[in-house]
């Protein structure tokens, strides 16, 4: 590990510090830091910050960036209101990590490709120009849908798959561009051409909080497929939430982890169903709007018909119909 | 004096006589509460006066030679040296007693140790590790998969008959190629080693299970006598065959602190683990099964392939348990071993059996199927009364047993036809698997003294690697010596103490625990003696000796210590006889049936083992094995990369050991049984049967719920799912 500063933020213009890397629960930095991945010259613990709390209004949940993902799981209302969110939570990592990690820091973990995780490998987001192994290796767990010819990683989050789902906005402190607003589409960025840029945000960026919009009509749930029944990452996820109402689905919102560089949605998809009467062909349809582009790269070619099959099994669930 | 047993002779059962009846009972660890409270320290935890701190640097080329720059790093903060000095490429093989391949400046595989780098503290060390130049010279000929191995070499296993004859006689046939990813023993513990020198005398504490191979293995890679070696390992953190060599943490440490003049630690990464450690190899397998119109085997072959490093005496004994399970006049086998650029493959727990037992147990599971034989009964059908390639009888052998009680403990008549018991999105089946594990007897000494105040200490090099060693031991002791176990202190994992088997291939527990036996042994009839009794006529209760028309307290019959070594040799049974300990698995399993996620809901072994010492302990060890079953069955997999042989998962997050959720309820009986012809204390090895055919169950049970055949391992959902409907 590289020597580093450490200075405890106590206020956010603390935080905003552009020489700065912040650190909150530290599960994914930390990890990062050991094998010298990521060689920040200084830590900004912002886990001294007054963003803990859950808040409500009328119009919206208010997620602080350091509410632990137990704790949000745990939460009443997203119980009641966005289970989608707490299953998602629930079926990501370990008790142990979920007890330290961040609404924040869950959000900007990083891929949990190998190549990427070890530094005698070539890897073009750890080491921009310098290859991709995972293209043409062991590449089961990575992405289908969004990648680039410059990198193949997936976004381990489960919670940023819910949240996707479920239109989140992440409020952001920035020193330059102030307070913004971003869905999970406007802050992820897809790896085109530089994969080792993940998201917009910039350095000295502070996440605050989340801001989940009112809770969504219908029902909701999150499945999530993999190697283990629990503490793996997904091979294939969905969260979705639909309405059915007079035997037609009047609203669906539904977003894939495990498939893509970024929780993936695509309105094509969700457009395909709503309006029409559920059914195994439409379910069928809708699959193919959403797998049209994908492309396997040989160990991960099973994740596409995987992802046929989960989504159709949701749509089933959340539908009433049986398959 | 030392009581000396060559096993040449079935031996008396004077445990059964003996009436303390402290042994064969369920009885906790005695070192449990220090485990769980931190006050039992590993080889990491020690501390020396003025300490400094190793860090392995991995080779990062897959083949050719290196230079260290060590220039580059000498300004480092806290940098004490680099050393490349007498560095082994991997782990010692187990009983192997000689050093490693010691390669210069060679390279033969990615992750290959190559130096270590010490510092004051352990960051710093690892900073300069990260930050070490080294000039590599890359060699373009690595071959680092099975396909791209041009020649594979000849296998010199002789036949017996004519299996394709057998093959074309038969009414049913098995023909199924299988395949096993390696696997990596993942013990909790890293290795560890904190060497410290005092003039020519090395003392290291270390994770090791065989400390008297280790110690040879030391000094060899050291170039030193092994008089000088002292190790000390008196708690080991799980081995599972990791520990059974040295490790280059060992030979990193000792060169660092003999060249520094102060005590170096080195600790191994998860990730050198998974690198600098032997792994088992993966291997490919063909089973053949020619029956006749009654199941009853006519032929069996198995056939496999695998790697290894140059130089490395170990294979995967892939066919260990099929040469004496099942019967069948014409047998052939096939072991062809392909020199690949990955890591040192070696033993990783129940070396052999662990994949084999996959392979024959699930060709069994197809002949079944396909002969419509009920899969118990076609394994009743071919148990052969004499060992079918060498004539030679049986020891104790209580398959046929194990499989039909267990059937009724586990409910097998409730079993139904593949694919045909559906639960909402689950498919539910069931699943069988024989269990076999050969046993062995190693020569083992422990000192037994036994003190007139009623107290006992039994010493012995043996170590215990979590699995009960200091219990067995002094329950041997007290039941002999007429004690509470609790009167009974154990001394372990010292090589100043007298040389035991150490604890690998399961023959711990019988070979250290009968030189305790016999030990004992010699106590009680210098007792007798005293007494003025036959030693067939005393009798210890409760630190009082009855014997003739005397009875005595111990106190009255010393007024010293007696201390006695005991000594075991395998003999001559060993050839008179065929001995394994034998078992059946069961497994329920739910196969979902849109993802194919597999989820093993309750599992089932009958084992027979000879003398169960400690039913705690010995049912720990089968839990263990069924859950390494599961593990096999399901989830864990090695997977190199195939153009560098990179262990691509090299820790805990993607290397999948099953976690709580994915073992469902265990349930373990035992057989009661004595083998006469395994040691003077009737007991056989349990540690590695309770994983032998244990995945096998677990896939046959996917099997009968859903009707996929799981031919390639693990079955993780992808190997599933697209064979459903
Ligand atoms: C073995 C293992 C298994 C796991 N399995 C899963 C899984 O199945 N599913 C899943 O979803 N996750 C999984 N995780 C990941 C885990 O959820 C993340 O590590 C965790 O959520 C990160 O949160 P943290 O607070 O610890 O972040 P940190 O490690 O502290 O930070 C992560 C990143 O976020 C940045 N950051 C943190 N807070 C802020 C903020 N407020 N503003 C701006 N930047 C910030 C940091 O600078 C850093 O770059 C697993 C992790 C491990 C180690
Ligand atoms: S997929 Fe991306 S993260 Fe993985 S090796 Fe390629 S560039 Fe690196």
């Amino acid at each position: 590990m590289k020597s580093f500063d450490y200075v405890r933020a106590s206020g956010i213009a603390d935080a905003q510090d552009t020489a700065g890397r912040i650190i909150a629960g530290g599960t994914n930095l930390i990890d990062l830091m050991k094998h010298q991945i990521e060689t920040p010259p200084k830590l900004v613990d912002v886990t001294r910050l007054e963003m803990t709390e859950i808040e409500q209004s009328a119009h919206s949940l208010r997620i602080g960036a350091l509410v632990t993902n137990s704790d949000l799981a745990a939460h009443d209302t997203v119980r009641r209101d966005y289970p989608v969110l707490s299953r998602a939570l629930l079926a990501g990592a370990s008790g142990q990590l979920r007890n330290k990690a961040t609404t924040g820091g869950n959000l900007l973990q990083r891929t949990r490709c190998p190549y990427f995780y070890d530094t005698t490998q070539p890897c073009n987001k750890r080491a921009p120009g310098s290859g991709c192994p995972a293209k043409e290796g062991i590449n089961r767990i990575l992405a289908v849908l969004g990648t680039s010819p410059n990198c193949i990683a997936t976004h381990p989050s489960d919670m940023a798959v819910a949240m996707r789902a479920l239109d989140a906005r992440v409020e952001i402190e920035s020193p330059n561009r102030g307070t913004e607003m971003l869905t999970l589409d406007e802050m992820y960025v897809l790896p085109g051409d530089d994969p080792s840029k993940e998201t917009v945000l910039e350095a000295g960026d502070l996440i605050t909080a989340v801001h989940l919009p009112q809770p969504p009509k219908g029902k909701q749930t999150y499945r999530k497929v993999r190697d283990r029944s629990s503490y793996a990452f997904a091979l294939v996820s969905v969260a979705g939430i639909v309405d059915v109402e007079d035997g037609k689905i009047t609203e669906a919102a539904l977003a894939f982890g495990g498939l893509a560089p970024r929780p993936w949605r695509d309105g094509a998809v969700e457009d395909v169903l709503v309006g029409e009467a559920p059914s195994d062909a439409l379910f069928d349809k809708a699959a193919d709007v959403l797998l049209q582009d994908a492309q396997g790269f040989g160990e991960n070619d099973f994740k596409i018909p995987l992802a046929r099959r989960t989504l159709k099994a949701v749509l089933a669930e959340l539908t009433g119909v049986t398959q | 004096m030392t009581e000396h047993l060559k096993m040449d002779q079935v031996q008396p059962h004077l445990l059964d006589e003996t009436g303390q009846g402290v042994l064969s009972v369920p009885m906790p660890r005695p070192e449990g509460p220090l485990k769980v409270t931190g006050r039992a320290p590993y080889a990491a935890e020690y501390k020396a006066e003025g300490m400094a701190t190793g860090v392995m640097v991995r080779a990062a080329i897959t083949k050719g030679t290196y230079a260290v720059d060590t220039a580059s790093v000498e300004d480092m903060p806290g940098y004490l040296g680099v050393f490349t000095d007498k560095m082994v490429r991997n782990a010692a093989q187990g009983t192997m007693g000689t050093n490693p391949a010691q390669m210069g400046d060679k390279i033969l595989y990615l992750g290959q140790p190559i130096a270590v780098v010490v510092a004051e503290t352990f960051e710093q060390a690892r900073d300069i590790a990260a930050v070490l130049k080294v000039d590599y010279t890359e060699d373009d000929d690595a071959v680092c998969d099975f396909d791209g191995v041009s020649d594979w070499p000849d296998s010199d296993k002789p036949d017996q008959g004519d299996l394709d004859q057998a093959m074309s006689d038969a009414t049913f046939t098995v023909d199924s190629m299988y395949t096993t990813k390696p696997h990596n023993s993942a013990a909790m513990e890293p290795h560890a080693a904190l060497a410290e020198w005092d003039g020519d005398k090395l003392t290291l504490h270390g994770s090791l299970q065989m400390l008297g191979y280790n110690r040879d293995e030391v000094a060899d890679s050291l170039g030193i006598d092994a008089k000088n070696v002292r190790l000390l390992a008196p708690y080991v953190g799980g081995g599972f065959g990791s520990k059974l060599g040295m490790s280059p943490d060992c030979v990193g440490a000792a060169v660092a602190a003999k060249a520094l003049g102060r005590p170096v630690r080195v600790v191994l990464s998860r990730n050198n683990v998974f690198e600098m450690i032997v792994l088992r190899t993966a291997t490919r397998q063909r089973l053949r099964l020619a029956a006749d119109k009654d199941g009853k085997l006519l032929g069996l072959g198995q056939e496999n392939w695998q790697s290894n490093l140059p130089d490395e005496p170990m294979a995967e004994p892939v066919d260990l348990a099929t040469h004496f399970l099942y019967g069948g006049e014409n047998r052939r086998y096939g072991q062809h071993v392909a020199i690949l650029n990955r890591p040192a493959s070696g033993s990783v727990r129940a070396p052999g059996e662990a994949v084999g037992m996959l392979a024959l147990e699930n060709a069994m599971d197809e002949l079944a199927e396909k002969s419509g034989i009920d899969p118990i009964e076609l394994r009743l059908r071919n148990i052969p009364e004499k060992h079918p390639e060498t004539g030679v009888q049986y020891s104790a052998r209580s398959l046929a047993e194990a499989l039909t009680e267990g059937a009724k403990a586990f409910g097998w008549d409730k079993r139904q036809k593949a694919g045909t018991r559906r639960e909402g999105e689950w498919y539910i089946g069931m699943g069988v698997a024989s269990a076999a594990r050969t046993n062995i007897l190693m020569e083992s000494r422990a000192n037994v003294t036994l003190n007139p105040d009623g107290t006992a200490l039994v010493q012995t090099d043996m170590t215990d690697i979590g699995t009960g060693t200091y219990a067995i031991l002094g329950q041997i002791a007290a039941e002999m010596l007429g004690l509470d176990p609790q009167k009974v202190t154990v001394e372990l994992g010292d090589t100043d103490l007298p040389k035991s088997s150490g604890s690998g291939g399961s023959w711990g527990a019988a070979s250290a625990g009968s030189s305790v036996f016999l030990g004992a042994k010699a106590i009680r009839r210098k007792l007798a003696e005293r007494l003025g009794c036959d030693v067939e006529a005393l009798r210890l209760q409760d630190g009082v000796a009855t014997g003739g028309n005397n009875r005595r307290p111990l106190a009255e019959l010393m007024d010293a210590p007696i201390t006695e070594e005991g000594h075991i040799e395998p003999g001559q049974t060993d050839e008179d006889f065929h001995q394994a300990g034998y078992g059946a698995h069961f497994a329920e399993v739910a196969v979902n049936a849109v993802t194919g996620e597999v989820r093993v809901r309750r599992m089932l072994a009958a084992m027979a083992a000879g003398r169960i010492l400690n039913h705690q302990t010995a049912t720990s060890q089968v839990w263990g094995g069924q859950i390494w079953g599961i593990g096999t069955a399901l989830t864990e997999a090695i997977e190199h990369d195939p153009r560098t042989g990179h262990v691509v998962n090299n820790d805990l997050a993607e290397y999948h050991v099953p976690v709580n959720l994915d073992v469902g309820d265990l349930e373990v009986m035992f057989i009661d049984e004595r083998d006469d012809a395994s040691s003077p204390i009737q007991a056989k090895g349990i540690g590695e049967l309770g994983l032998s055919g244990a995945g096998a169950a677990v896939t046959n049970a996917i099997y009968n719920a859903c009707g996929v055949r799981v031919y390639d391992y693990p079955a993780t959902p992808d190997r599933i799912f697209p064979h459903l409907p």
